[in-house]
């Protein structure tokens, strides 16, 4: 169901744990499913021995695709227009991301009831992780 | 520029929703999606990343009889990086105009877009790099726009980026 404006108040915030205990196997089902197989991302040796890194992290559009479900169950599916963020720190494997979405407003665009939300998913230790933006059709 | 098409398939929706984590019927169940307001399976909101897996020139994705940069019997495949393969995503932006469903051939064009320069926190240089990408049904009417910036890091762990 397409979600009615007058269900909203701004200032408001829903919380949802999009990953109790992300997976390696979450990161490589994702490298799978989208194509980016970056070996920074599916490959510990190469991602420790050759680049540097603790070991593999997950793509930022994991997060991003992940934190989409919590906005879309808020909003309702088919009435996003637009959706955006920034990556501000790295997901390893073991992070719980919790996604809080907050009615940033609403406004009538010719016509068109529109809400905007701000959108922030973070780390177990409350760290951004993504933080960026949403706009959805209301009725 | 680069321009190439996107069949968007029932499957790959289904696999790329669940790769996501996201158990919503409208991304696989056709008999509920049909009853949904969607009135059909519709894509997730970042699925139009997958059409890397369409894409001739996708520098992520081993090819068969080259060399890859992942490891095997030695920690990399190569001496040097890949193209793309050090750079970090650190925006992604899409503009929504219908929804993706399957059975669109979808055509995916690329174009370059702003760059700029950052000093990061450790004091060197930080490349950003912006690309537009448009994705076009066969009717030629636009579906989505993304915008993606990504950035070449200073250190391996330099945090700010993924």
């Amino acid at each position: 169901m397409a979600l009615r404006g007058a269900e909203l108040k701004v200032g408001e915030v829903r919380e949802q744990v999009l990953v109790e205990d992300l997976t390696r196997t979450q990161i490589v089902q994702y490298a799978g499913a989208s194509g980016d197989y970056n070996p920074l991302h599916t490959d510990e040796v190469y991602a420790r021995d050759t680049a540097g890194y603790p070991g593999v992290f997950a793509h930022g559009m994991l997060a991003m695709g992940m934190t989409a479900r919590a906005v879309t169950d808020l909003v309702g599916d088919g009435s996003l227009t637009r959706y955006g963020v920034r990556f501000k720190s790295q997901i390893w494997p073991g992070d719980r991301l919790t996604a809080r979405v907050t009615v940033a407003g609403l406004r009538d665009d010719d016509g068109v009831g529109l809400v905007d939300l701000d959108v922030v998913t973070v780390n177990a230790r409350g760290e951004e992780v993504i933080a960026g933006y949403a706009t959805a059709r209301v009725e | 520029m680069g321009q190439f098409t996107f069949p968007v398939e029932a499957g790959q929706i289904m696999l790329f929703a669940r790769s996501v984590a996201d158990p919503n019927p409208v991304y696989h169940d056709a008999e509920r999606a049909a009853e949904a307001e969607t009135a059909g399976i519709i894509a997730p909101p970042t699925f139009v990343q997958s059409s890397a897996q369409y894409d001739p020139d996708y520098p992520l994705r081993p090819r068969t009889g080259e060399a890859w940069f992942g490891s095997g019997r030695e920690p990399s495949g190569v001496t040097e990086p890949a193209s793309g393969g050090g750079r970090l995503h650190a925006e992604q932006h899409f503009e929504y105009f219908r929804q993706v469903r399957p059975g669109d051939l979808l055509t995916v064009t690329s174009v370059a877009g702003k760059t700029w320069e950052k000093t990061g926190r450790r004091g060197g240089k930080l490349l950003f790099e912006e690309q537009v990408t448009e994705y076009r049904d066969a009717a030629g009417e636009l579906v989505v726009r993304a915008r993606g910036v990504s950035v070449r890091p200073e250190k391996p762990v330099e945090q700010g980026a993924n």
